[in-house]
């Protein structure tokens, strides 16, 4: 089994108003000196068969088609291990 | 005119959007998102509501519902098609429209009557208006912030393809105030307020949402 990980984020230039909430409330739970938060989402795919390019490939089109969006979001696919 | 409305698991606004239409003088057809066959219809509209649960991004999910690649398909030959507030949502994850919706820059929900401006009067969605006519429209999202890059704002600008701003303050943050935008052509009109919810005295603020469908009618006289 491949397992990969999608890791998107809001472009730096786009507003990221959940990560403003939770900046906001850092402070209120005693975190001090928290200059900055930014929100995104982590998808974990697994597919059939053993990790390879092709399958990489496969994953950063999902990345590309579905899981973000070029017009807001950034995104960087890496392979995992086996979980520990 | 046949005027397609498509409900997607979620949608909100189909039934008021279906009244709406009938009172805008036209035929009524429902559609649904797993149906590829449009039914004929002259026109579609997309709803508001939070299709598959606003699920990954608003819009993003619906964008590859089977409805819409025919959908895209006739968009392309010149159908109009409206989408209204997750309409107007999947309609930029269409990429039939540019830019994106985001969260509303204060993060709480916004339901009012707002104030717009329309600016483009040359598409088959609001020639029954006069260029520059200031109306009031309902607006609630959540998720309603305009956003694209600088260059894709100053061509929406530049070649008058803002259709729609919000006047007497910003209510999401939308950027350059921008309510509806549309495509070169004008026949696809993405707009954030609903004008479904401004056909009748009764029930809102006016009826100065009714223009949304009564223009088709005149386009087609025209």
């Amino acid at each position: 089994m491949a397992r990969y990980v999608v890791d998107v984020m809001p472009k730096p230039e786009i507003l990221d108003p959940q990560g403003k909430a939770v900046l906001g409330a850092l402070p209120r739970l005693g975190f001090a000196g928290v200059s900055d938060v930014r929100q995104g989402k982590r998808f974990e795919i697994e597919l059939e068969g053993d990790a390879s390019d092709a399958l990489l490939a496969e994953v950063r089109e999902m990345a590309e088609k579905l899981l973000s969006n070029p017009v807001i979001e950034d995104f960087e696919v890496h392979a995992q291990g086996e979980r520990a | 005119m046949k005027v397609g409305v498509v409900t997607f698991p979620g949608s909100l606004d189909d039934v008021d959007a279906r009244r709406a239409v009938s009172i805008g003088g036209h035929e009524a057809v429902a559609l649904w998102h797993g149906d590829e066959d449009l039914r004929g219809v002259d026109a579609v509209v997309l709803p508001g509501g939070f299709s598959y649960g606003d699920y990954l991004r608003c819009g993003a999910i619906s964008r590859f519902a089977p409805v819409m690649a025919s959908v895209i398909e006739a968009a392309g030959k010149g159908m109009p098609v409206l989408g209204i507030c997750n309409g107007f949502q999947i309609l930029c994850e269409s990429h039939l429209l540019p830019g994106a919706l985001i969260r509303n820059d204060h993060r709480t929900f916004v339901c009012r009557d707002q104030r717009l401006r329309i600016e483009r009067v040359d598409t088959p969605w609001t020639s029954a208006y006069a260029a520059g006519a200031e109306v009031t429209i309902v607006l609630k999202n959540g998720e309603g912030g305009f956003v694209a890059d600088e260059p894709t704002l100053d061509r929406l600008e530049g070649e008058g393809l803002v259709v729609a701003r919000y006047l007497e303050g910003n209510p999401n943050g939308s950027l350059r105030d921008i309510a509806g935008i549309s495509n070169e052509r004008g026949n696809v009109v993405g707009l954030m307020p609903h004008p479904e919810h401004a056909v009748e005295d009764l029930t809102g603020p006016g009826t100065d949402g009714l223009g949304f469908f009564t223009s088709l009618v005149e386009q087609a006289f025209a």
